[in-house]
């Protein structure tokens, strides 16, 4: 039982079957579309996973990168008159070419301070994008050219509910193989101790930094796709909130678990839909669920049910 | 000259609020080690609940002193009901629980008063002065001395008083203050109380001037963390120097630089600190213990 429930295929697996299975219970278009954006944040959720879950690090700042592919893919066709898929390309080049360039000097930050230096990097992303209004609209946003494969425009919810769910099962396929390779396993060190890490010999520097760059990475690739299926985008999707919103996917889903970043970013992304019929209340109840939630299961959903069930089993 | 000045004045204004939040932030931190990123809504009460006390008929000065005291009913709490049941959760985990309520805060406030803009009259007219051939509001002058006023009570708080000294020793060793038979979890809960009314201060005295709204508490909660950063976390006198510098920075940089930029330059300033001071620009220098 134990194996079963700890093994990367388990998850794998389930992930496919939820996705395969979903619309099967599906009554309409609506649906599709929440599960859609669940698949997008759980992208950029497990990537962020990497970076805190494998490697301990914290980055309140991450919803940058997703504001830059997502306007990578809404400036770039738009205004250059790019092709884009190119500018997905292209999002994803930018953001692992900033997270590598600011990385290096702020993962030398610990704890709080690494955080705040995090946050500045995303608020300042957001800022820009906010105020080159000449480029990207400014705070109102901008309209997203849409995908287009042999002619034809990709923008029914039920298209990108296949899109972003293979674009997921890839993600998490390679997260999980990362966790079990000798990266993944220099990580786990760094995360108990650098000094023991370095000891055994791991650039603790270059590994840091490369968790970082690829959590980038992967939120580039959520945000053009968050910003193709809608078909607009606006600075909002960089701001701190979104970025806290990531990290509370991660955190309450569970730490350092790839199943948990996926159940954070369904509960994460799916509440606020039900909540929607209690306008007024919608915040209350958000807060509310988080803090119980994480007071009561403190290592977040998916370690918690994995613990209670391996207990329970003979 | 005057302009210099004029930025002086409006950055200091600012920065006193910055140095307020910070000061909370590190009250907390140091007691609990939590990281409280619901700061800012307590600011936000501050100035809510005085205005919507003294639309009621209450008079200014009651409806303040309430409104403190509601904050810091919120901040005990926000101790008693989230932090201290969720005791040794990771760091992470403990900041997601105080974004969670501020959250929820927020939400009850939206609720409770509304989503619009609220104002409260200046305290003593708002004919500015002039200094120099430069202008200050008397408004200002209240947020200084306010500000002054709560940095020199809580260092005699500190310093002079017993139950002061005990806040103090649990921030300094949690283990050790247990020993001398100091109740620590009270402590901190004093502590959370003690954020929660400067917070709620630093909404009232400042509301005349900025305005205060539902939403306020998040971009304050940034800065105020910000200024503690800057300074270096943990230490008091460094959270005011950090929110003065900070509020200094942003006047001089939307004066010069760019006024859409404001919020940017202090982020900028303390990335770059924090690229030569890893540690804050007041933290200790220390070596790293195996």
């Amino acid at each position: 039982m134990r194996a079963l429930l700890s093994s990367r295929w388990t998850t794998l697996g389930l992930l496919c079957l939820v996705i395969a299975a979903l619309p099967l219970v599906f009554p309409s278009g609506y649906y599709y579309r929440v599960a859609a954006l669940v698949w997008i944040s759980a992208i950029a959720a497990v990537g962020l996973n990497i970076f805190m879950g494998y490697a301990g690090q914290v980055s309140l700042g991450h919803a940058g990168f997703f504001g830059i592919g997502a306007y990578a893919v809404a400036i770039g066709p738009a205004r250059f008159g790019l092709n884009s898929w190119l500018c997905i390309f292209l999002g994803v080049f930018l953001s692992a070419a900033l997270a590598w360039l600011v990385g290096r000097p702020i993962l030398r930050l610990r704890g709080h301070y690494l955080a705040i230096a995090t946050l500045g990097l995303g608020f300042l992303i957001a800022l820009v994008l906010a105020n080159e209004a000449r480029w990207t609209g400014g705070p109102d946003g901008t309209a997203v050219p849409r995908l287009t494969i042999a002619g034809a425009r990709l923008m029914e919810p039920v298209t990108w509910y296949w899109i972003s769910g293979g674009l997921l099962t890839l993600g998490t396929a390679l997260a999980l193989n990362l966790e079990n390779s000798a990266v993944g396993r220099a990580l786990r060190a760094l995360h108990d101790s650098e000094i023991a890490a370095a000891l055994a010999g791991i650039d603790v520097a270059r590994h840091k930094l490369r968790a970082f760059v690829i959590a980038a990475v992967y939120a580039s690739l959520a945000g053009s796709a968050l910003a193709l299926f809608d078909g607009f985008i606006t600075p909002d999707a960089a701001g701190f909130l979104r970025s806290i919103e990531l990290v509370a996917m991660v955190v309450v889903g569970g730490i350092g678990s790839t199943a948990g970043s996926i159940v954070g970013a369904g509960l994460l992304v799916t509440l606020p839909q039900i909540l929607a019929v209690f306008v007024e209340y919608e915040q209350i109840a958000l807060g509310l669920i988080i803090m119980v939630v994480m007071i009561f299961l403190r290592r977040g959903i998916v370690p918690s049910a994995r613990r209670l069930i391996v207990r329970r089993a003979p | 000259m005057a302009e210099v000045l004029q930025f002086c004045f409006s950055g200091l204004t600012v920065g006193a609020v910055y140095a307020l939040v910070a000061l909370g932030f590190t009250i907390i931190y140091n007691a609990s080690d939590v990281v409280n990123f619901a700061q800012g809504e307590f600011v936000m009460l501050g100035g809510m609940v005085t205005v919507a006390l003294a639309a009621a008929g209450m008079p200014l000065p009651v409806a303040a002193v309430a409104a403190v005291g509601v904050a810091a009913v919120v901040g005990v709490a926000l101790h008693r009901l989230a932090i201290e049941p969720a005791r040794g959760a990771s760091p992470v985990g403990l900041i997601i629980i105080t974004i969670g309520a501020s959250i929820f805060i927020r939400g009850i406030a939206q609720v409770v008063f509304d989503k619009q803009f609220h104002k409260l009259p200046a305290f003593s007219g708002d004919t500015p002065f002039a200094v120099l051939g430069a202008t200050i509001l008397p408004q200002s002058l209240w947020v200084l001395g306010g500000t002054a006023a709560i940095v020199v009570g809580l260092h005699v708080f500190f310093e002079r008083t017993l139950i002061g000294k005990a806040v103090a020793a649990t921030a300094a060793n949690r283990l050790a203050a247990r020993l001398a038979g100091i109740n620590t979890t009270s402590m901190m809960t004093l502590s959370f109380a003690l954020a929660g009314a400067i917070g709620a201060v630093a909404g009232i005295l400042v509301t005349p001037i900025t305005l205060t709204s539902y939403n306020v508490g998040t971009l304050l909660a940034l800065k105020g963390f910000a200024a503690g950063m800057l300074g270096g976390i943990g230490n008091p006198l460094g959270a005011v120097l950090g929110g003065l510098m900070l509020g200094l920075i942003e006047a001089f940089g939307a004066g010069y630089l760019s006024s859409a930029y404001k919020d940017g330059i202090a982020f900028v300033v303390i990335l770059v600190v924090l690229f030569a001071f890893p540690r804050g620009l007041i933290g200790k220098r220390s070596a790293e213990r195996v």
